[in-house]
């Protein structure tokens, strides 16, 4: 069985999907990362549909398919949870927001980007979004470092290095930790 | 037909923007600017700076933004979709195969190596976004610090990690303090 939810609670499922991205959608600024922190906080804290271990995995996948990692996140989050019903609510819980906003502003974009109390609150929300983000790597940053693994804490650092200080594309860096994960296979299997 | 060919545009945008946020700009500037016409450079530097200042990821914001000035309503649906339909197809591949074979110890210990890989990703996105609060497009020294946003940054963090509040709820009176404080203090 791939989907979680079984048919009878499916409508509740898929109304809270929609309503849950919706609301996530409406509200996060500063691109995909933020929306997956939040989304982390709701389907795994709050809603406990998904363990941590499996929020990184479809983050991963997020990341490596093509389009904007918050839309494949719902994407991914909806198949799991309702088949291909979740895929379509969950997407357009997280489009319809922007795409509301986007056409209202179309008319009257000069006097908003130049609006000067706007700069300012959206100021002091980045600075609630960075806080809302490093809170939660402190938390997964804890449970890597758990694990005790040598290999895994010198990925960690190493990745966050090459994206921080020196630019380097996330898709190259993503392709070296599957490269790294498939070195460690192998070496485990020359072990045995 | 228009329609036909901003969905066509944009789903050029959606097939080949990896990675996500800015690896997108150029390839919406090269279909939006230089092959279709759609809009003037300096509109579309408006539409970045206004895709920043809203939520929701970049390549949705400029179809809503082009397809909504072009062709209407129906223009703007029409790019959305195809901005998303090539992510539909891929992640839910990807999703299938996951589901399938996440035991098998290969893609196992890939995964295993993906999930510090990612948290790596998720700090150096927060910090970037620090960054740009505090010092904005300043340089980082002691003297470019926007003191208003370091504090609510602090206050934010500190409530978040002991009370486990509400991180939208949080966000919103960051947005708030930040311009109250800004009010009070010029």
């Amino acid at each position: 069985m791939l989907y979680k939810c079984e048919s009878k609670e499916k409508n509740k499922i898929l109304g809270q999907l929609f309503l849950t991205n919706l609301y996530i959608s409406a509200f996060t600024f500063g691109g995909g990362f933020v929306i997956i922190t939040f989304m982390k906080s709701k389907y795994v804290n709050e809603l406990h549909w998904l363990d941590e271990e499996e929020m990184l995995d479809l983050t991963a996948l997020a990341q490596s398919s093509p389009g904007a990692i918050a839309v494949n996140a719902s994407i991914l989050i909806g198949w799991r949870m309702a088949g291909l019903a979740g895929m379509l609510a969950a997407t357009a819980g997280t489009i319809l927001p922007p795409m509301l906003i986007l056409s209202v502003l179309s008319f009257f974009y000069t006097a908003f980007a130049d609006n000067p109390y706007v700069a300012l609150v959206l100021k002091g929300m980045q600075a609630g979004a960075a806080a809302v983000i490093l809170d939660v790597v402190c938390s997964l940053g804890q449970n890597v470092l758990k694990e005790k693994s040598a290999l895994d804490l010198c990925l960690m650092v190493a990745v966050f290095f090459s994206a921080f200080f020196l630019n380097i594309n996330v898709i190259f860096l993503i392709l070296a930790a599957v490269f790294a994960g498939i070195i460690r296979t192998v070496h485990v299997r020359k072990k045995r | 037909m228009i329609y036909l060919k901003l969905f066509l545009s944009f789903l050029q945008v959606g097939l080949f923007s990896i990675g996500g946020g800015y690896a997108a700009l150029p390839l919406i500037q090269s279909q939006v600017v230089e092959e279709n016409g759609w809009l003037s450079m300096s509109e579309f530097t408006d539409l970045i700076t206004i895709a920043e200042m809203t939520p929701g990821p970049i390549t949705i914001n400029s179809a809503t933004f082009v397809g909504i000035r072009i062709a209407g309503v129906t223009g703007a649906v029409s790019a959305t979709i195809g901005c998303i339909l090539p992510a539909f197809i891929f992640a839910s591949l990807l999703a299938f195969v996951y589901y399938r074979y996440r035991k098998l110890s290969v893609i196992k210990s890939i995964l295993e190596s993906l999930r510090p890989a990612v948290v790596a990703l998720i700090a150096s996105a927060g910090l970037t976004i620090l960054r740009a609060a505090v010092f904005g497009e300043a340089e980082i020294s002691f003297d470019n610090i926007r003191w208003i946003e370091a504090g609510c940054f602090a206050a934010a963090f500190l409530i978040l990690r002991k009370c486990r509040w509400n991180p939208i709820l949080a966000m919103i009176l960051c947005g708030a303090a930040g311009l109250g404080l800004h009010l009070l203090f010029p």
